[in-house]
């Protein structure tokens, strides 16, 4: 895994082998999928606040949109020892 | 104090977080050095850790506490304010930031200790691009369960597409989505088309002709012996994200009539 460049700094392109056509019988584009869909395939870019966890940021997410299942990805965390427990809040009523 | 970017994934886009939790992120980190130190040598320790470096977990890790090599693709020094050092940095996935500022004061010579941090990129997610607050998140829902309006939750809520931004995709033909959605490896007969940058044993993702993600696999081969390939494995899949029956499913019929 060496890189020396970060990703987005990669410029990629696109090779075509063949042209087939896609059934509109099938799928569905990702931006015409329905609220349901759209929530149930999502990904929310979060500005994490200050003093929950990103653990208590993901139950705060799966309580304000009823869902069942999040997850994060790269916590991000003050792991500083000595945290007064007093800011390991859960989630309130919404 | 550490805030910003967070992506949170929701239901079937789980399936999709290692996509982003293994590319490199970018932060804005108030470092405190414990002694006063002149500016240029501020900017030429930055320097010196710019590039490969060597990095033990801290205490408190959610990883193995081996020494690690890192790269730190960049550092800019942004503003001195005595002791105060505010610097931006690009960095590779599992690097860590407090460790960082503690090993720069340590080879400054007099100590130095992360005071804040935020998060300005992860991966494809970034601060200046559909970054939103649970407040932001809150309102959202709150229209389309009050008002019926789905727009504003439509634009807090992305397509699990977006974590693929940075991964090069391989497209693939309708009759092959469903095998993939199984599980199956990919071969070359189920490709229409592909992007440059491909490599073995990399990322990889598999997405239909109307541009939904599929999976995400590891490739076993270059984009070049892809093109150049008649058949073979292309990639073996890792993490499905379509639900299986999303597309016909074509492949046992096929393996009977060969």
């Amino acid at each position: 895994m060496k890189e020396k460049a970060p990703v987005w700094n990669v410029k990629r392109e696109l090779r075509i082998l063949t042209q087939v056509d896609t059934n509109v019988q099938f799928g569905k584009k990702p931006l015409e999928r329905s609220i349901e869909e759209h929530i149930r395939l999502g990904i929310i870019n979060l500005d994490k606040p200050p003093n929950p966890s990103s653990h208590e940021v993901v139950a705060w997410v799966k309580r304000i949109l009823g869902v069942s299942h999040a997850g994060h990805g790269g916590t991000l965390e003050a792991e500083a020892p000595g945290r007064p427990d007093g800011h390991r809040r859960t989630p309130s009523r919404t | 104090m550490v805030t910003g970017v967070l992506p949170v994934a929701l239901e079937d886009a789980t399936k999709a977080i290692q996509a982003f939790l293994l590319s490199g992120k970018e932060y804005v980190c108030l470092m405190q050095l414990h002694s006063d130190v002149a500016e240029q040598d501020i900017r030429s320790i930055l320097r010196d850790f710019t590039g490969e470096i060597y990095q033990k977990p801290p205490l408190r890790a959610s990883v193995k506490r081996e020494v690690r090599k890192r790269t730190i693709y960049a550092i800019n020094l942004l503003e001195i304010d005595g002791r105060r050092v505010l610097f931006r940095v690009a960095c590779q996935a599992g690097t860590y930031i407090r460790k960082l500022c503690s090993d720069i004061g340590e080879a400054v010579g007099c100590g130095a200790h992360m005071r804040e941090l935020r998060r300005t990129r992860a991966g494809p997610f970034t601060e200046d691009e559909n970054n939103y607050t649970l407040h932001e998140l809150q309102e959202a829902k709150r229209i389309h369960v009050e008002e019926g309006r789905e727009d504003g939750l439509r634009k807090v809520v992305r397509p699990v597409e977006e974590a693929f931004e940075y991964i090069p995709k391989i497209y693939i033909r309708d009759s092959a989505v469903d095998a993939i959605c199984h599980g199956a490896e990919l071969a070359v007969p189920g490709i229409v088309s592909l992007e440059t940058e491909i490599r073995p044993r990399s990322p990889v993702a598999i997405f239909t002709l109307k541009g939904e993600a599929v999976a995400l696999a590891e490739s076993q081969l270059t984009t070049e012996s892809i093109l150049e390939a008649e058949k073979g494995i292309v990639a073996k899949t890792k993490r499905v994200i379509m639900r299986p029956g999303t597309y016909p499913r074509e492949w046992k019929s096929r393996q009977r009539s060969t």
